[in-house]
């Protein structure tokens, strides 16, 4: 990832800035920085380090995370909520083509776990180093390498057929009935 | 090293109801770990509001789940409004209140009356679901609906409430509080639920912050974090109440948080009929810019997070919904270990989990010609004609 030089930087500023601050070097550009709401790139070999830190801070809970399909791979957004100060920053990875993988968050913030796995689930994000990436979301007959939430995925075109044991009940009861 | 046993619950709870499926490992009686497996009803709503435009996006979300239908909206209309800077007009503000209150209150009385249940108290089941019953027909009188009030929209809501139906609001409300106090009474002083309920399913605050838990899980574990206070949305900055919280975090904490809650959210109610100012509703959002942002929302069962990320065109790009069990249900993980089988059952139903699957959908079948009976504009004829009785009697 590249940030133009020339671009202006945000300046941190409140208890937002604060946060960031405290994030050094691990952040590589802030996107913006307001009264409740941080938006940040931070570095993907520091995603580890960064989430200790944050959950460390006092109030700081990982509140969910997002993950986006993008031109250079998946965006990973993890959302960070801080009480009481109301405040929410959003700490983005990217995880490039081909490979889409980080690191792993859930070793260190347990919060993570399950979401973590659903984002490996719909978008096809890795995580390296999951404790334990079983599926959550998907059905275990769902193919492998399917990812219902991609952008190319279309809900009409691309789905998968249902396995024989899992044709709709109606259908065998009308079949009865009609005998 | 001693054997372990799994004891499978599920995958279709049998008190609860729904698809969830726990796996207990036990040791003897005591349960030594838990899998949970979910998401046997996914209905895709992600991936359906790319598909829809962002004024359409509010009635699916709704659907998310039967019981938080005003919280998932708002956390949606909040996000999108984040990225269009929208200033919403005070008295949308007010009424968003209302509307969210009056759903906290039937939702913390639908569990009371399920936790009941759960423990074979059925007598409590049946009174609360019985005071529970007026709060739903004011949201029908008030909304045109039970459930789904589609009454949120980006910029403000879609209906205003008369004066007559803002004052038989308080009305209702205000008929609560006896009822909510006897109730009250009834499990704080009832020894046999101390005897059943406390030191079981303890979380403690550590686990709370490390699992995510919001709403009453966490306030259950003296976790004083509530959304409408800390990041203020909706009239709740202007009106007097507080975050009510319980030491213990064992279930009689939950439960005594979300009775006390319901007195709160009458409080909150009148207030807000007796400051709503006049004026309009809707601030009239012509159009999206591209950005993203987060809206969330103190829901029943805690806080619902979206993430709506918009380019500029008249559809969502992407669109998060984490409701609040997705949070509270791993915190499983840290309260039942230790516990014994039968107080598993209750912690379980602690947290209030709630697998929004609400989707299942339900015909009445003719069995000789296989012909429906009801169609659904049957349906909607039904439902409309209560509607109107319902405001008729008052």
């Amino acid at each position: 990832m590249t940030v133009a030089e020339t671009e202006t930087r945000v300046p941190l500023e409140g208890f937002v800035g604060e946060v960031l601050k405290e994030l050094g070097d691990a952040v590589i550009e802030v996107e913006c920085c307001g009264a409740r709401r941080g938006w940040a790139r931070i570095d993907p070999e520091r995603t580890v380090e960064v989430a200790e830190t944050m959950l460390a801070m006092a109030g700081a809970r990982l509140a969910t995370a997002t993950a986006l399909d993008v031109r250079d791979g998946i965006d990973v957004l993890y959302h960070w909520a801080i009480e009481p100060q109301g405040v929410v920053v959003t700490l983005k990875v990217l995880a490039e083509r081909p490979a889409l993988a980080v690191d792993s968050i859930a070793g260190a913030v347990p919060a993570a776990n399950w979401i973590e796995r659903e984002m490996h689930d719909l978008l096809g994000a890795n995580f390296r180093g999951h404790p334990d990436m079983r599926r959550l979301i998907l059905d275990d007959s769902w193919p492998e390498g399917v990812y219902p939430l991609r952008k190319d995925f279309d809900q009409v075109r691309d789905r998968p057929p249902l396995p024989p044991d899992q044709t709709p009940p109606d259908v065998g009861r009308r079949e009865r009935n009609a005998r | 090293m001693s054997r372990r046993t799994v004891v499978n619950i599920g995958p279709f709870h049998p008190l609860q109801e729904e698809a969830e499926f726990f796996q207990l490992y036990v040791d003897g009686e005591t349960v030594v770990d838990v899998d949970v497996r979910i998401s046997f009803n996914h209905r895709g709503i992600e991936k359906l509001d790319e598909s829809k435009t962002f004024d359409q996006v509010p009635f699916v979300v709704e659907r998310v789940c039967g019981i938080c239908s005003a919280s998932h909206p708002l956390a949606y209309i909040q996000a999108v409004e984040e990225i269009a800077h929208v200033e919403v007009p005070e008295r949308a503000l007010y009424l968003r209140t209302i509307v969210n209150e009056l759903e906290r209150i039937h939702s913390h009385l639908l569990w009371v009356g399920l936790a009941g249940h759960f423990l074979g108290y059925n007598t409590v089941f049946m009174w609360v679901w019985k005071y529970r019953e007026p709060v739903m027909d004011i949201l029908e009188i008030a909304t045109g609906s039970r459930v789904n009030y589609a009454n949120c929209k980006v910029g403000g809501v879609r209906r205003d409430m008369t004066r007559e139906q803002l004052d038989r609001i308080a009305q209702v409300s205000d008929e609560l509080l006896g009822p909510l106090d006897m109730l009250t009474r009834a499990v704080l002083d009832d020894p046999i639920l101390h005897a059943r309920l406390k030191k079981v399913g303890v979380l403690t605050p550590q686990a709370a912050k490390a699992y995510g838990a919001t709403g009453p899980t966490a306030r259950g574990s003296g976790v004083p974090i509530d959304v409408r206070r800390d990041d203020p949305y909706a009239a709740y900055d202007r009106l007097a109440w507080e975050v009510i919280t319980a030491p213990d975090g064992d279930v009689f904490s939950k439960t005594v948080v979300r009775l006390r809650e319901c007195f709160e959210a009458v409080r909150i109610i009148k207030q807000c009929v007796r400051d709503i100012p006049g004026g309009a509703i809707d601030a009239h959002v012509a159009a999206i810019p591209p950005g993203e942002g987060v809206g969330h929302v103190e829901a029943p069962r805690g806080e619902t997070f979206h993430y709506v990320r918009s380019d500029g065109s008249n559809r969502p790009v992407r669109h998060k919904v984490r409701a609040p069990s997705f949070n509270n249900i791993p915190t499983f993980k840290a309260s039942c270990i230790g516990q014994q089988i039968p107080d598993v059952a209750i912690t379980l139903a602690s947290v209030d989990p709630c697998y929004s699957c609400t989707e299942r959908m339900c015909r009445v079948v003719d069995a000789e010609s296989l012909r429906p009976r009801y169609t659904w504009s049957d349906l909607v004829r039904l439902s409309q004609q209560k509607t109107a009785e319902l405001r008729k009697k008052w």
